[in-house]
């Protein structure tokens, strides 16, 4: 009984390694980001729809907002339009869209179509701004406190259930916010 | 005659390979030219994971080779743009990673292996002599 002890020990021990692994990565491929529990970046880029006001990180200090990294060329952002309608209707948090690596023209005609869910859009031609989010795939959604501290990240469409169970809880209870 | 086509063929087609690169960024100082090229050769192309950003025909990758380019040339030494890369992406980025106490273990795997192998090896060499010594001698009757 004894000879078996040591591979059954080899065995529990490499099934308890691969079983975190599993658990521990539900979404296979999605790399946590470094940004989460630190500062935003600073910004300070072109609006798409109101060109002589830049959209600044300073100005956006003091709210919770939802920032969200999109294109036209990105199919999966079409997708998650609807959804990011709904959270504009809510009224719960601000949605600041970065336009990334794309043509206003085409982003304009977009938002026309579609609708705009958006407070203000920031556009990142050069895809500058976009790397200092560590956006490696649109869409991509951040949720940034009052303090600017980015809270959490959403990689891929935005769904119902990222919404409701991880960006909701986070923000404060809608009530007594009138100003 | 024959091999001397194939030899030609290849050298032809290897010509070719330089065709191919994703990236002709070229920077008037060997030295940075240098360092760009072993810098976005450690580099992952976040999107394509798999691919350096040297290698990637992903349009993230050229943006973070720019990126690359812009921070050798403000003076940068290598490991301030590995932390700038980093800071920003995490450390799935590098290639090489780093020996951080979260993945010490990984570190540490093949020695802890290496050990259990000396220790399960060094106690079976020890039975079988044990067997050894405890037999009379001829008693190997195998060939």
């Amino acid at each position: 009984m004894k000879r078996f002890l040591l591979p059954l020990g080899i065995f529990v021990l490499v099934a308890v390694v691969l079983g975190i692994g599993i658990w521990r990565a539900p979404q296979k491929g999605v790399i946590l980001s470094p940004l989460l529990g630190k500062p935003a970046p600073q910004f300070s880029l072109p609006n798409l729809t109101d060109p002589a006001h830049p959209v600044r990180s300073a100005d956006l200090k003091g709210r919770w907002y939802l920032f969200n990294v999109w294109g036209t060329w990105c199919v999966e952002c079409r997708a998650e339009h609807a959804m990011l309608l709904n959270v504009q209707r809510s009224g719960r948090v601000a949605l600041i869209g970065l336009n990334w690596r794309d043509e206003d023209a085409q982003a304009l005609a977009w938002l026309q179509q579609l609708g705009n869910p958006y407070q203000t859009v920031a556009v990142d031609r050069s895809g500058r701004e976009a790397i200092n989010w560590g956006v490696y795939a649109a869409p991509e959604t951040f949720l940034v406190n009052p303090q600017g501290i980015v809270v959490y990240k959403h990689i891929g469409a935005l769904t119902e259930e990222a919404w409701t169970r991880e960006i909701l809880p986070r923000l404060p209870p809608p009530v007594a916010s009138k100003s | 005659m024959r091999r001397t086509g194939q030899v030609l063929v290849l050298t032809a087609l290897l010509a070719c390979a330089a065709a191919w690169a994703v990236d002709p960024t070229h920077l008037e100082d060997p030295k940075l030219q240098a360092r760009y090229v072993a810098l976005t050769h450690e580099l992952r192309c976040m999107q394509c994971q798999n691919e350096s950003i040297a290698d990637s025909p992903v349009d993230l990758a050229a943006d973070l080779r720019r990126s690359v380019r812009e921070l050798l040339e403000q003076g940068k030494s290598d490991d301030e743009i590995r932390a700038w890369m980093v800071a920003r992406y995490g450390d799935f980025i590098l290639f090489r990673p780093r020996f951080i106490w979260r993945n010490a273990w990984l570190w540490s795997a093949p020695l802890v292996l290496l050990l259990v192998g000396a220790l399960v090896s060094w106690r079976i060499v020890r039975a079988r002599t044990a067997l050894v010594a405890a037999e009379p001698d001829g008693a190997d009757g195998e060939p």
